[in-house]
């Protein structure tokens, strides 16, 4: 077969292409193997990074404990003003501490063409979603880890249940972290990103926030009418609707 | 024989790429047998690496039909990027993790397994520790390459493999890439080195395919395309 | 895209502001004042109509936006442009005449009520849509951002408004949604209907406008001229 020039002064057209060959259907078990070795994969390869590069990841715990201390100093200490809101500085904290690594978490992808070599390997777009979101939500329960206790001896706050804390912290982590993930990659390449990033971040999950924050508040002061099954569970509805819809768009995200 | 045996490894009609008004390749028509090895020569801008971020599936086409191993990327994007590696300046290493380590994660990816020790040393790497942001330019190519002999697809693009990268380097680029099985289609502006690994080339010159024919003649045409641009009055001269 | 569209939105704007005008002096004037509120809630048909009319074309934004990513023409693109800044222009409104309205009510230009903080999430959400559009140049990209924008956006809005309603059913309960007697329906359903048919006038000649933008900016210049075979002397190797 040989190489054409371009159509030369007496104009013959390049031979017709060879009709349109389709690859076999990929079995349902393939695929699901394929797909999980994928976000496992990336799952390992973010945490292996972050863990690499630990002084990244203390400088964003030192950054959550410094905004816990900021807060504090600003309300002043009237000890009950601040134990009543020990939760609101925690998740406050936390979503400050979030629009900085999720920021990274896609700086890493986009600087070297990483997320391409990913895209090409070939790792499906819902793999690279779902487990870059995954490994933030890990990250952002170990900043949680060390924001909790500061908050504590900061607020003079006490935990009466602490199971229900342990889950907000969790489904909490979760639910800013896909739809931060899902809107780090969007942001990526466009200037000004790390100001849409908040902006685009912060509406979006005021629904996560207001549970997170009632769910932790009520285990610290006690929760006399019984709603923190409530709130935990308008936080996991809130989850299972994010990481449903922000899995689905992801595609479209990264392929254009 | 299957049909996806006997297909041309890229084909290509009237491919044209549009970057806001300017047209970075147009017209374009090639095909590309299975195993072959061609050059692309051309000055910077010309669309070389433009034509190879289109062939590996990373940038649609403006207008024209593309075809690798006779499937459409449109539709079959998996299956044809199971086929395809590309090795280009945006390296899609991770600079935090080691050599090593990121070739564990790519044997991974790409579901191989791998001696790490061994595939380093076969690129003229060892086996270090540290993040491979401490790496040379020519020290990351060379586990681009690693990773790439790893992956060993059925088309390899490479878009300037010998840049940044001293004699020896080159010397053991151009090895490599003439083991490499498969088919290759390579830019490079180190026409005489590359001419020598390849079967045929083609020149591009703004977009526009202007030559085809052995890669003996690459050198040739390179020449005698940059003579014509010399030869034309430049932009300036005619708008004074 | 012809003047058809022109004359289209002219006559939908036209009529919505002859119908809003009706509506409105109907309930600002000449309807009985409401019960508890007096004449302070003749705010209710301006207000309700906006908060109606908001919510409407969102979701058509939404509709646009789910047809812009997976059909990927132009014209969706732009359809959900103008929806959405329609859209916000209504919420952005909306606010307002809820700020005016709770300071006699209730004392207070701002408060924890669902629909308000609902309306103040939603704009902040679809202003970002907006601001986007403007910070991406690429036409593909960001069509793509505009419509996922959206669409989550949209998706969001019901959940913000539970989670407030639940957040402060805990507090106090809010005086809402009331039942309306019949001479109120009427120049609210006039409100609706003037409000609404404006906003489709407003779109479409923003559609018209947003249109003609991308078609100007997809404009390519002709492709280059076939070119000519290379010529040179063909030297073999002495190798």
């Amino acid at each position: 077969m040989s190489v054409h020039p371009g159509p030369p002064a007496d104009a013959s057209a390049p031979p017709a292409m060879l009709p349109l060959v389709r690859p076999a259907d990929q079995g349902l078990g393939e695929l699901l193997r394929e797909l999980g070795t994928g976000l496992a994969t990336v799952v390992q390869k973010d945490l292996l990074v972050e863990w690499r590069a630990r002084a990244q990841l203390v400088a964003l715990l030192g950054f959550s404990v410094v905004v816990l201390l900021l807060f504090s100093f600003a309300v002043g200490p009237d000890s009950n003003v601040l134990a009543r809101h020990a939760g609101g500085y925690l998740w406050l904290a936390l979503l400050l501490a979030s629009t900085l690594l999720l920021a990274r978490s896609l700086q890493v992808e986009v600087e070297s063409g990483a997320l391409e070599s990913l895209l090409l390997a070939p790792v499906r777009a819902p793999a690279i979603f779902y487990g870059k979101a995954m490994a933030n939500t890990v990250l952002l329960v170990i900043v949680a880890a060390v924001a909790l206790p500061v908050d504590l001896a900061l607020t003079g706050a006490q935990i009466q249940q602490l199971p229900p804390v342990l889950l907000a912290i969790v489904l909490g982590a979760a639910g800013i972290a896909a739809p931060g993930t899902f809107y780090a990659a969007l942001t990526a390449r466009v200037a000004g990103r790390q100001l849409l990033l908040p902006l685009l971040l912060f509406p979006l999950i005021v629904p996560a926030l207001l549970a997170s924050v009632k769910a932790t508040s009520l285990s610290m002061a006690g929760d006399p009418m019984g709603q923190l099954p409530s709130w935990l569970a308008l936080l996991a509805c809130f989850d299972v609707i994010y990481w449903s819809l922000c899995g689905l768009l992801f595609e479209k995200v990264v392929e254009t | 024989m299957s049909p996806l045996a006997s297909a041309p490894a890229v084909s290509v009609r009237d491919l044209c790429r549009r970057f806001g008004r300017r047209w970075a390749l147009a017209r374009v028509d090639l095909d590309v047998a299975q195993g072959e090895r061609l050059l692309i020569v051309g000055a910077n801008g010309s669309g070389k690496s433009t034509m190879l971020s289109i062939l590996a599936t990373l940038l649609p086409p403006t207008r024209g039909t593309l075809r690798l191993f006779g499937m459409d990327p449109l539709q079959d994007r998996l299956a044809v990027r199971r086929r395809i590696g590309i090795v280009r300046h945006a390296h899609g290493l991770y600079e935090d993790l080691s050599a090593a380590d990121n070739l564990r994660i790519r044997a991974r990816l790409v579901g191989r397994s791998v001696d790490v020790p061994a595939a380093l040393r076969g690129v003229g790497l060892d086996d270090r520790t540290e993040p491979i942001r401490t790496f040379s330019a020519g020290m990351r190519k060379r586990l681009q390459l690693a990773a790439l002999e790893l992956e060993s697809p059925d088309l390899v693009l490479l878009d300037e493999p010998f840049s940044a990268l001293d004699p020896a380097g080159c010397a053991d680029v151009a090895a490599l890439v003439r083991n490499l099985p498969g088919t290759v289609l390579m830019a490079s502006h180190q026409v005489e080195r590359a001419s020598a690994i390849c079967d045929r080339a083609i020149l591009l010159d703004q977009g526009l395919l202007r030559w085809a024919g052995p890669a003996s003649q690459a050198a040739q045409a390179w020449k005698a395309v940059q003579l014509e641009g010399s030869a034309r009055p430049s932009a300036a001269a005619v708008t004074a | 895209m012809t003047s058809r569209s022109y004359t289209l939105g002219l006559v939908f704007t036209l009529l919505g502001l002859m119908v809003m005008a009706v509506g409105h002096y109907q309930g600002l004037f000449v309807a009985p004042p409401e019960a508890m509120m007096g004449d302070v809630g003749r705010i209710f048909y301006v207000h309700v109509s906006t908060a109606i009319n908001a919510m409407v074309f969102y979701l058509f934004a939404f509709v646009a936006a789910v047809v812009s990513l997976w059909g990927g023409r132009r014209a969706w693109d732009a359809t959900t442009t103008a929806l959405v800044e329609v859209g916000f222009v209504l919420n952005a409104l909306l606010l307002v005449q809820g700020s005016l309205w709770a300071r006699p009510t209730w004392g207070v230009y701002w408060t924890w009520d669902p629909r308000l903080t609902t309306s103040a999430v939603m704009a902040a959400a679809y202003f970002v849509v907006l601001l986007l559009r403007r910070l991406i140049d690429q036409p593909a990209r960001r069509s793509m951002a505009t419509a996922v924008a959206t669409i989550i956006a949209f998706v969001d809005v019901p959940i913000v408004y539970f989670s407030v309603k639940w957040w402060n059913s805990l507090h106090q309960p809010m005086s809402s949604g009331k039942t309306i007697d019949s001479p109120m329906l009427v120049p609210l359903a006039i409100s609706f209907a003037g409000t609404f048919l404006l906003g489709v006038g407003i779109t479409v000649l923003r559609w018209r406008t947003e249109t003609a933008h991308l078609a100007s900016e997809a404009q390519a210049p002709d492709l280059p001229e076939v070119p000519t075979p290379l010529d040179f002397d063909i030297q073999h190797d002495r190798a």
